[in-house]
């Protein structure tokens, strides 16, 4: 089921998010609500697929049960702040955030991280 | 009946790409054509003000241009429920920034998003913009409608506990607070609508402010004192916040004495007003002492074929309405200097 009204892909299960992360080396993931604090995420994130084709963007609703893949990932321990995103390198985390990130905060990640 | 607003922190570097890719079509279709065209009217911001201006400009007939360098729709996308505006019943502000800039697009309007002016010039006949990538675009008019920017606390931890115990949006972030003890710094309407909807999370409610009475509406200020999960500490500021991998405590100074306490908290919420978008401005434009461009009631800001509307202004009221009204006469003026141009 679909909940956020994003340009991006919505994962919509766990599993769906692991066979995403096993297909694509370069992940991002914003988790978050349709809210004030997530949009300039996702909107951010929209832009940059033309700009880095080498990175996969996607979105999942923080609302969902099935997002507690990565809501109750140990490198989100301490987040109190919407979204939740998240970078996988081959498989694995190589980074996260928690609440409003800025373009240059992400680009910043995505040069280093990817 | 206001608007409830719930600030963006660093909101003006964020870009809204809902269209993106038509947007980001229309830059480079147009990138060599706007180095060599001279717009009838170019607008810099994409709030309800600069669109509004786009609408009407372009609508005009006036080949017009917004440059955009945070989200289009301005703070009003950060708005949950937009139920105030007339003949929409109710919209949130995401859904309505969008129809303005589909309204603008729709009338020929270009929209340049994600975009930073590095220089400006705009004084004589043709302004200048020159863009971070070296493009430069000119026009005969220009509209600043640059809005403005949450205000932040500007104390030690702030940053460091952004996302882990400082927020900006009770509505994003207040379920993380279930049970625990918060503050909310702030006096104004924001601030204590937002500590009422705190207190449907939080065992405790600490509003924070600096001065001994508060700024918001009456029934507001009524509402908030007869809550019994808010307490209110006056006179006073956050002076640092601090803890592990969550925030601890906060420590507050008596303005008056410069005492300081330590308290014991989970989160702090940020509701302190916003500071105008107008930097790099200050020795083109005459600004206030808040930072605001000073204007008439045309709009006029002080130079020939200069004009600015909308939150970045001097004046009163912050409402979606009267951001409208602001770029709508903006756009009028800027259509009747170029008439008599002619």
């Amino acid at each position: 089921m679909k909940y956020l009204r994003t340009n991006l892909h919505e994962i919509e299960t766990a599993e769906e998010l692991k066979k995403m992360q096993q297909e694509y080396p370069n992940l991002m993931v914003c988790c978050g609500r349709m809210g004030p604090m997530c949009i300039p995420v996702y909107d951010v994130m929209e832009e940059l697929e033309e700009e880095y084709p080498n990175v996969k963007f996607a979105a999942m609703a923080f609302d969902s049960p099935e997002s507690g893949i990565i809501r109750n990932d140990p490198a989100c321990r301490g987040f109190m702040g919407l979204p939740f995103t998240m970078y996988y390198k081959n498989g694995s985390v190589a980074h996260a955030t928690t609440s409003i990130q800025s373009r240059q905060q992400i680009t910043d990640v995505l040069k280093t991280k990817f | 009946m206001s608007l409830k607003l719930n600030f963006n922190p660093d909101f003006s570097m964020f870009l809204n790409c809902r269209a993106y890719y038509s947007a980001a079509v229309c830059l480079k279709s147009a990138k060599n054509k706007i180095m060599n065209d001279i717009f009838d009217v170019a607008i810099i911001g994409g709030g309800p003000a600069g669109l509004t201006a786009g609408i009407y400009s372009s609508r005009a007939k006036l080949s017009t241009v917004i440059i955009n360098e945070g989200s289009f729709g301005g703070q009003v996308v950060m708005t949950n429920e937009v139920a105030n505006y007339p003949g929409v019943e109710q919209t949130n502000g995401y859904i309505l920034a969008n129809t303005m800039k589909k309204q603008a697009k729709e009338f020929g309007c270009k929209l340049m998003s994600n975009v930073k002016i590095v220089k400006y010039q705009i004084t004589g006949d043709v302004k200048t913009f020159e863009l971070e990538d070296g493009r430069i675009v000119k026009s005969k008019t220009v509209i600043f409608s640059t809005g403005g920017k949450p205000r932040y606390l500007g104390v030690p931890g702030e940053d460091i506990y952004k996302g882990s115990g400082v927020s900006y949006c009770a509505t994003c972030d207040g379920d993380f607070f279930t049970g625990k003890e918060i503050i909310v710094v702030g006096g104004g309407n924001s601030a204590l609508e937002e500590a009422g909807t705190l207190t449907n999370f939080a065992s405790k409610v600490t509003v924070v402010h600096q001065f001994d009475n508060f700024q918001a509406f009456p029934a507001v200020i009524d509402e908030a004192k007869a809550n019994p999960k808010i307490e209110f500490i006056m006179e006073s500021r956050i002076a640092e916040l601090s803890g592990d991998e969550s925030l601890r405590k906060a420590i507050i100074e008596h303005i008056p004495s410069g005492k300081k306490s330590e308290m014991k908290i989970d989160g702090v919420f940020v509701f302190i007003g916003y500071v105008p978008n107008t930097e790099g401005l200050e020795s083109l434009l005459t600004l206030n002492q808040n930072s605001e461009i000073v204007v008439d009631s045309e709009m006029n800001a002080g130079i020939p074929g200069v004009f600015a509307a909308g939150d970045c202004i001097a004046k009163r009221y912050r409402q979606i309405t009267t951001a409208v009204s602001d770029g709508t006469i903006a756009a009028l003026s800027a259509a009747d200097y170029l008439r008599n141009q002619k």
